[in-house]
């Protein structure tokens, strides 16, 4: 077990759960305010098909990133509209938003499965450039990458710091209390799935341009799923969703680094681990009121009567 | 806690004034043609029994609903209250029973999410401070960054009453604030309410105790049946005279001959000694001691919210108490479920038939059988006998004289058929206990006169009935015996010819004067 | 059925026939318009891509059967959801429940070789049941206690079903030219299939099922007291019906259910436990039986639908050139014309 093989391990992981950062940054916001998305995996889809196709035409990595990131905020306005405007279930609606992304996705990438595209440049950690070039390309990282952590302080910022944030958690809260504050909490639901649906798309298209530079169908591999589960894991905080896409996304490498040190476990059994502690976390915490969810997540807002 | 002498309330001129305001609701008018007027440091008790008007007088000062007649005029100038929003602009604030707070947020959340001029980036440091501030001046004691689920509903209500004070009301409606306090609190809470009045706040009371209304207000204004029984002066006050303003009135109606004949030793119900615990809002009981016999009607007067529902729920098997037992014939049922105790022919009508005894969607032969679903399984419980269902139904309906389509869906009965549903089903298959909550309440005067008339033929059948009311006519007609509840005990047990409604009336406000029953 | 047979009067039926009809057929005909739209922006003709649709699947006794085929796992796992949301319990776990359920029935099928297809089967029925109901008691323990919602557990147990299933088939059960499925079943775990096509005994248990769930709502002692849960718990508490032991039974039933699903699908389609073999089949039970309101016929028919849908959409494949997951997109239309529930006709509400 080389120095070099838990690096590697740790870069790949850096890699691998920069986008599903993110995404779950976006669905914290979402579901402070309230709301599901189980249907972030289409989102997540659509998003890196639309951005990685516009890359491929414009050859501009940043052209695609912003198409992706617009894609993302108009997926996540399909189920606004369903939800707030029209007051659907929203666990059917973001199941009906995941099959649409499904097929939409996949009508929007066929022309481009297998194209090359150059991806976003990737910089060198600052202080390693006297490193061996082996260590460098390990932790070159792209604009995205870097801006990760503060993107979640920023999350974080906003939703505690501001009072926008103050009213929109007050509207996953209780919607009738922040209405009773002269806010309006349908509005306050459309800005938090706008902005989520951003974020989202931000981390689709880290991951079609940046990281894998490629677009297969199903490409996501779950992540929006994940995404719901860590935003769980984290307590619905920002923050504490760094170390949480750390683990999940990490866990896989793990596996590779036990193996390589000979211990043998199930790459599969090693997978559940994050998700068997999002139980136990829910279970133990489960009567606490500040670590459980948002109190209307979830209820449909009728609106003053 | 003093008893101030109203600084020249008469010398000046009214803050706000409500005139004329008249409000009626489908088969009630709340409120008639009802005058107030409330000056600024001053204290004003607004009291009255339930369904006096009060509340509905106040939510339309709120803006909650628009009067259909009457104005209001603030300062002289006459003002338009359409929506909550309005009245926090003219700087009238209301706490209510259920408070408004969010109870994951900390004070300091709670109280900026209310703050009229909060800024785009919050500033943490300078909320605490302001909300400091004034909790210091009028001894609101809290810690803002403290979690509002971990305080006791007594703290709650100070952070309901610094929300207003610093969203710069100026004008505090509090709404049966001291429901849930336990003495010290409502001490604490008078103490805060002098300091606002010294300070030019004005502030209204609503209340049905007497004690508080004595002891803090400056001006009290009675409302009996939607009007104004009258309005007084605290110098001007006495428990007698205000008691004798709320529940003046005629006792008239039904009037049966009691029961004579020797009393069965043995009661259907028995509780010694049973406390409750209550969870947020609720009322704790303590220390009941309750006894029903067969053919007997056991009336509890109070004001609702003094412990009604928790002692309904107890008994029915819906709450487990945590000290003293329950006894059914003798025998011992504590603590045992609802399933049980219906088993043993426990019945319960509750106050509000859709939401707390039937299925809206289903039809009101299936509602028929939901109590007694064993009793109809055949095969083991893989058919229902519906025709069996029908057939008793059919035997209650006329015995009681109702009719019914039990055809008909439950949701799209009028609350009076609803109700008479609910009879019919609590009263099949002879109960040994029937626990009547609320029994007419919001009925029309033929379903009254039915649902009473379904008790008393209940206690000719020798069954116990446990009558919880607040309209003081219909207990003294009905009861055998009658039980005052406040504050979650049993403070007065007579016979109805051993009293009258003052001495009731008086008990059920927690005031302690003895009263000379006229006889 | 919202309402038990004889306590219902029978001159509303035929009106009330009419009325789903109407709903559902006005719902597919605007999901087809819509996608029509999108087959235009393609470059497809629309007209020629739904003829070759209708033709694939119903023109031909083997287009038919698969369709059928398809119905099957849809109309069991519609039913797993159902059932508890009979009594208010939003069950989206049936993925993971149909994976333990799979595996299960799996170990039967690989433990007990020897035994004849008439004991065997009705073994890996029974386990398939097990199975599910173990995986669904925990969401619904937590949830009658009040301690954590069951949309939360159920989800989050479904991403580790597929991974234990995975390590079982890795570790235990490889067979030896394929690592990511188990030897294939002998014929005696296999359930028989009709008329040469593929459809097998799976589809009469789904009907079985079917009729079952009808029935036992409608007529038995336990399906009014589930009714009354879900219609008002708070009145069927007072009203002396156990709320917490149907909650936990209720639960663990729909599991069993989907743990049932599980094993049709291994034992039926497949003939093998294969890694992921379920893409979504959990879901689609979900949304199936959201589309039908939870009524039976309603979940016949959706099923119907949606298995015309995903088997025609293999033929746009082949002759239009268009990728399979593209049908999704028609999926998503019907879906959401329901949910945004137009006016002009009385919607259902979640």
């Amino acid at each position: 077990m080389s120095l070099l093989s838990i690096l590697g391990v740790l870069s790949s992981a850096i890699f691998s759960g920069v986008s599903l950062l993110y995404t779950t940054l976006g669905e914290v916001i979402d579901e402070r305010s309230g709301i599901v998305n189980l249907g972030l995996e289409g989102v997540l889809l659509v998003s890196a098909s639309s951005g990685f196709a516009v890359t491929v035409l414009s050859s501009n990595p940043y052209l695609g990133m912003l198409v992706a990131v617009l894609a993302g905020g108009l997926m996540n306005m399909i189920l606004g509209y369903l939800v707030i405007h029209r007051q659907a279930n929203q666990l059917a609606s973001g199941l009906a938003l995941m099959f649409f992304g499904f097929g939409l996705s996949a009508l929007i990438g066929k022309p481009y499965v297998g194209a090359k595209i150059n991806g976003l440049p990737r910089l060198p950690l600052p202080g390693l450039s006297n490193l061996p070039r082996l260590y460098t390309s390990l932790f070159s990282f792209d604009l995205l990458i870097y801006l990760a952590i503060p993107m979640a302080i920023l999350v974080w910022w906003l939703l505690f710091r501001t009072r926008w944030g103050l009213g929109l958690r007050a509207v996953g809260e209780n919607a009738d209390t922040a209405f009773a504050s002269g806010r309006d909490p349908r509005l306050i639901r459309y800005q938090a799935l706008f902005l989520g649906g951003l974020l989202a798309g931000l981390g689709a298209a880290h991951l079609s341009i940046a990281y894998t530079m490629n677009w297969t169908e199903y490409m996501t591999a779950g992540r929006g799923f994940i995404a719901v589960a860590l935003v769980i894991f984290s307590r619905w905080h920002p923050l504490r969703a760094i170390a949480g896409a750390l683990l999940f996304s990490g866990a896989v490498a793990f596996q590779l680094l036990l193996q390589s040190s000979g211990v043998q476990v199930s790459p599969f059994l090693l997978d559940t681990i994050p998700y068997i502690l999002t139980l136990l976390v829910l279970i133990a915490w489960g009567g606490n009121r500040k670590q459980s969810a948002p109190a209307s997540l979830g209820r449909v807002y009728h609106g003053a009567e | 806690m003093t008893n101030n002498t109203p600084q020249a309330t008469t010398a000046k001129e009214p803050l706000l004034t409500m005139r004329g305001i008249t409000k009626s609701f489908p088969g009630v008018l709340a409120n008639d043609h009802i005058d107030l007027d409330i000056f600024n440091a001053e204290i004003h008790a607004l009291l009255g029994e339930n369904g006096a008007g009060k509340s509905t007088l106040m939510k339309i000062l709120f803006g909650f609903y628009r009067a259909d007649a009457g104005e209001i005029q603030l300062n002289g100038k006459l003002i338009i209250i359409r929506s909550p929003r309005d009245a926090r602009a003219v700087r009238i604030g209301m706490v209510f029973q259920d408070l408004n707070l969010i109870p994951a947020f900390t004070v300091a959340e709670n109280i900026a999410l209310f703050l009229p001029d909060l800024k785009a980036v919050l500033n943490p440091q300078e909320i605490d401070q302001r909300i400091n501030e004034v909790s210091k001046r009028y001894n609101l004691q809290v810690k803002p960054q403290a979690m509002v689920s971990q305080l006791s509903i007594g703290e709650q209500q100070k952070i309901e009453i610094l929300k207003l004070l610093l969203s710069e009301a100026r004008l505090l409606i509090l709404d049966e604030p001291t429901r849930v306090l336990a003495p010290h609190e409502i001490k604490a809470l008078f103490g805060i309410l002098d300091n606002l009045r010294k300070d030019g706040y004005a502030i209204i009371l609503i209340t049905h105790k007497m004690k508080e209304v004595l002891e803090c207000a400056d001006r009290i204004t009675v409302l009996r049946g939607g009007r104004v029984a009258g309005s007084l002066l605290r110098a001007e006050a006495s428990e007698d005279k205000l008691v004798r303003l709320m529940f003046e009135k005629e006792l008239s109606g039904l009037k049966i001959n009691p029961k004579s004949g020797p009393e069965s030793p043995a009661p259907v119900l028995e509780l010694r000694d049973v406390a409750t615990n209550a969870e947020g809002a609720g009322v704790s009981l303590h220390g009941i001691d309750l006894r029903i016999h067969p053919g007997e009607i056991v009336g509890v007067a109070g004001v609702s919210g003094n412990g009604q529902r928790e002692l309904c729920d107890v008994v029915l098997g819906m709450e487990n108490c945590i000290k003293g037992r329950k006894f059914l014939y003798g025998k011992d049922l504590t603590n045992q479920p609802v399933q049980t105790m219906r088993e043993n022919g426990v019945s319960f009508i509750p106050e509000n038939p859709l939401t707390m005894a039937s299925v809206p969607f289903m039809t009101v032969l299936e509602n028929m059988a939901l109590t007694q679903t064993w009793r109809y399984a055949r095969r083991g419980g893989f058919s229902m006998d519906w025709q069996a269902v029908k057939a008793d139904v059919d035997e209650t309906v006329n015995k009681l004289g109702f009719t019914i389509n039990l055809y008909t869906i439950a949701k799209s009965l009028s609350g009076g058929n609803l109700q008479r549903m609910v009879i019919v089903r609590e009263m099949t298959h002879e109960p040994r206990l029937i626990i009547a909550s609320y029994l007419t309440r919001g009925l029309d005067v033929q379903s009254t006169i039915a649902a009473r008339q379904a008790l008393i033929q209940a206690r000719e059948n020798d069954a116990g009935v446990l009558l919880i009311s607040e309209d003081l006519e219909e207990l003294f007609t009905l009861s055998d015996r009658l039980l005052v509840i406040y504050g979650g005990k049993i403070v007065g047990e007579f016979k109805p010819s051993e009293t009258d409604i003052y001495e009731v009336g008086h008990l059920m406000t927690g005031s302690e004067v003895k009263h000379v029953t006229k006889r | 059925m919202s309402q038990s047979a004889e306590a219902y009067p029978r001159s509303n039926f035929s009106s009330w026939i009419t009325n789903i009809l109407a709903r559902y057929t006005f719902m597919i005909v605007l999901a087809f318009l819509l996608f029509a739209f999108i087959l235009l922006l393609s470059g497809k003709d629309p007209i020629q891509s739904y003829k070759d649709m209708f033709t694939s699947t119903l023109g031909s006794v083997y287009g038919f059967s698969e369709v059928l085929l398809a119905m099957i796992p849809m109309l069991i796992t519609a039913l797993a959801v159902a059932l508890p949301s009979r009594v208010g319990l939003i069950n989206v776990g049936g993925e993971g429940q149909l994976y333990i359920g799979a595996a299960f029935a799996t170990w039967g099928a690989l433990t007990f070789q020897d035994l004849p297809a008439w004991v065997l089967l009705p073994l890996m029925m029974l386990l398939g049941m097990l199975g599910g109901a173990l995986w669904a008691f925990i969401p619904g323990y937590l949830k009658a206690i009040g301690l954590v919602n069951e949309t939360i557990t159920t989800l989050l147990l479904n991403s580790v079903a597929p991974k234990i299933v995975g390590f079982l088939i890795f570790g235990y059960w490889h067979s030896a030219m394929d690592t990511v499925k188990t030897a294939n079943f002998v014929p005696a775990a296999r359930l028989p299939t009709f008329f040469g096509t593929r459809v097998h005994l799976g589809l009469i248990l789904a009907l079985v099922l079917l009729a079952l769930f009808w029935f036992f709502m409608t007529y038995t002692r336990w399906g009014l007291e589930m009714r009354a849960i879900g219609g008002n718990p708070q009145a069927a508490r007072r009203n002396g019906i156990p709320l917490k032991k149907y909650l936990i039974t209720v639960m663990c039933i729909g599991g069993a259910i989907a743990g049932l699903a599980g094993m049709s699908q291994v034992s039926g389609f497949y003939g093998v436990l294969l890694l992921n073999f379920s893409i979504g089949l959990g879901f689609m039970g979900f949304l199936i039986c959201w589309l039908a309101g939870g009524e039976p016929i309603g979940i016949l028919l959706m099923s119907f639908v949606v298995a015309i849908i995903t088997t025609g959409g293999n033929m746009l494949q082949l002759t239009r050139d268009l990728p399979y997951a593209t049908i999704n997109i028609l999926l998503a239309f019907t879906l959401f014309v329901v949910l945004a529930r137009p006016t002009f006709f009385e919607g259902k509400k979640a």
